[in-house]
């Protein structure tokens, strides 16, 4: 892409699109830690997680704060309004992806003291891994504006779907054996519940990405886990 | 975000069909020279019928010239030499047979800087019905001059003062009494080459309001050097560089997603 005979042009977008990265960056962390966090039962570490996620917050503000001035001061047309569009649109996925971990954050504090059985964890952990690959790698297809790595992302994420239902019947079997363990249940399933949709996200982004470098939207629909007991599809208040 | 209603995600695909109309100029094969300069090469164009065509590109890129062959205007320049095909309605306008008077009732046109004759008001609308005799009576003239400035949104602004000098109008309202003179021998096409470079804000976006009403009856064809106003406009773009049609389609595909590389970097303000 040439630059803009003005300058300030091509510095006001890329400074809109390294605050983006910079969030993803503190997204992707606070996801590798909640699951440390989990893991070690270290309420510090989901306490700090809680607490950067204001940072996302504010970073989400501030982009778009800049994007409605430069839409302002430069008219932007093409390539550059579909940029600065999706720019808006993918640090709010990011900000949500913030918000869900900051949740899952919020439950390691309350299950403190009854922390389940680590080898309950493993689902869970399969799926944060996971969804940390689908999230890192989109970041990765958005620099490099990569549309047949931002569409590998987007067809992966029926694999976190299906580790999500079939962590659901698990976690509904141990609940069924004794009722003491249904807190620490509901507080994993929602914990996967937020998870999966943080690779519901990194779809999103997927798509933006495809938008921004196309021009065109996809209108095939998205893959899904698999019918039947598709938990991945229904809707939770968390 | 509800994950249910993403599953039937089928988002709008871009682009806008044109309008089904007909084309009411078709271009094809067209090759305009100053002298020695190749100014338009091999041009190939059809505009879409009551609808506004935008020509954008870089000064010299050979719009302006393309528009004043669809009025035969360069006639009027020594050096300049025209070939290829443009038909209006299906006829050849360069039919040495056809009376360029009458094209030039047929095809209106609007320049960048307002240029009414120095009469008053009424005179300048009432001049081009008047020399092709379209009117039989002082009353029927009458009515045509107010339809035509009804029809330019400036009857309101002037009724009053019809003696007034023409000249004596702000510049907003003599761009829309040069439209109302265009009008009032009623073309099938109106050529507007960059009619809002020389006014203010509010008086542009007048004039704006006035082309998307008369577009209802009308065949424009505007060359714009605001990107915006061509994108606000018209309902067809067509981009020139270096005397060639580089790309033409809906505006909004224009705008949005254009697939050459030179029209995305001349719109956005790239170096081309």
């Amino acid at each position: 892409m040439n630059q803009h005979i003005v300058s300030a042009y091509d510095s006001e977008i890329k400074s809109l699109q390294k605050k983006v990265v910079e969030m993803g960056g503190i997204a992707e962390k606070m996801l590798s830690d909640v699951l440390e966090a989990i893991e070690k039962r270290d309420v510090n570490l989901a306490q700090q997680i809680i607490l950067i996620d204001a940072r996302l917050d504010g970073l989400q503000r501030e982009i778009d704060e800049q994007a409605i001035h430069t839409i302002a001061r430069r008219q932007p047309m093409a390539v550059d309004l579909r940029e600065i569009f999706v720019v808006s649109q993918i640090a709010g996925d990011i900000e949500r992806v913030g918000d869900l971990v900051k949740n899952i954050g919020k439950r390691i504090i309350a299950m403190e003291g009854h922390f389940p059985p680590k080898t309950l964890l493993s689902g869970l952990r399969n799926m944060n891994l996971l969804a940390l690959g689908q999230f890192k790698a989109v970041l990765d297809a958005y620099i490099q504006k990569d549309v047949s790595a931002a569409m590998n992302v987007w067809s992966n994420d029926g694999g976190i779907d299906r580790l999500y239902n079939s962590l659901f019947r698990e976690l509904l079997t141990y609940m069924m054996e004794d009722p003491r363990n249904i807190t620490f249940c509901t507080h994993l399933l929602f914990s996967a519940k937020n998870i999966e949709r943080v690779g519901d996200h990194a779809t999103n982004i997927a798509e933006r990405i495809y938008y921004v470098v196309t021009g065109g939207m996809l209108t095939v629909s998205r893959p899904r886990g698999e019918d039947g007991a598709d938990m991945a599809a229904v809707e939770t208040n968390t | 975000m509800n994950v249910l209603s993403q599953t039937e995600f089928s988002g709008p695909t871009m682009g806008i069909g044109m309008a089904d109309g007909e084309s009411a100029v078709t271009a094809r094969g067209v090759d305009v020279y100053y002298g020695d300069k190749h100014a338009i090469k091999n041009l190939s164009v059809d505009i879409p019928a009551k609808a506004v065509t935008a020509f954008i590109g870089p000064s010299g890129c050979g719009k302006s010239t393309f528009l004043r062959c669809v009025n035969r205007m360069n006639d009027t320049i020594p050096i300049c030499r025209v070939t290829g095909d443009i038909k209006l309605d299906g006829r050849d306008i360069y039919d040495p047979t056809l009376d360029v008077v009458q094209l030039r009732a047929q095809v209106g046109m609007v320049f960048q800087k307002p240029n009414p004759f120095p009469k008053s008001i009424f005179d300048n609308v009432a001049y081009g019905p008047k020399i092709h005799g379209l009117t039989s009576n002082k009353t029927e003239l009458a009515e045509l001059v107010e339809k035509s400035l009804r029809r330019a949104s400036l009857w309101e602004e002037v009724k009053d003062r019809l003696d007034a000098s023409g000249t004596g109008l702000s510049g907003g309202q003599q761009q829309r009494l040069c439209i109302a003179r265009a009008i009032a021998v009623s073309p099938d096409v109106i050529l507007m080459d960059e009619p809002c470079s020389a006014l203010d804000p509010i008086a542009t976006a007048k004039i704006e309001e006035l082309i998307d009403e008369l577009r209802q009856n009308y065949t424009i064809i505007i060359v714009t050097h605001s990107m915006q106003q061509a994108a606000r406009v018209s309902q067809k773009t067509a981009f020139f560089h270096l005397g060639t049609l580089v790309e033409e389609g809906p505006t909004k595909t224009i705008f949005t997603n254009p697939h050459d590389k030179r029209t995305q970097d001349y719109i956005t303000g790239r170096f081309g």
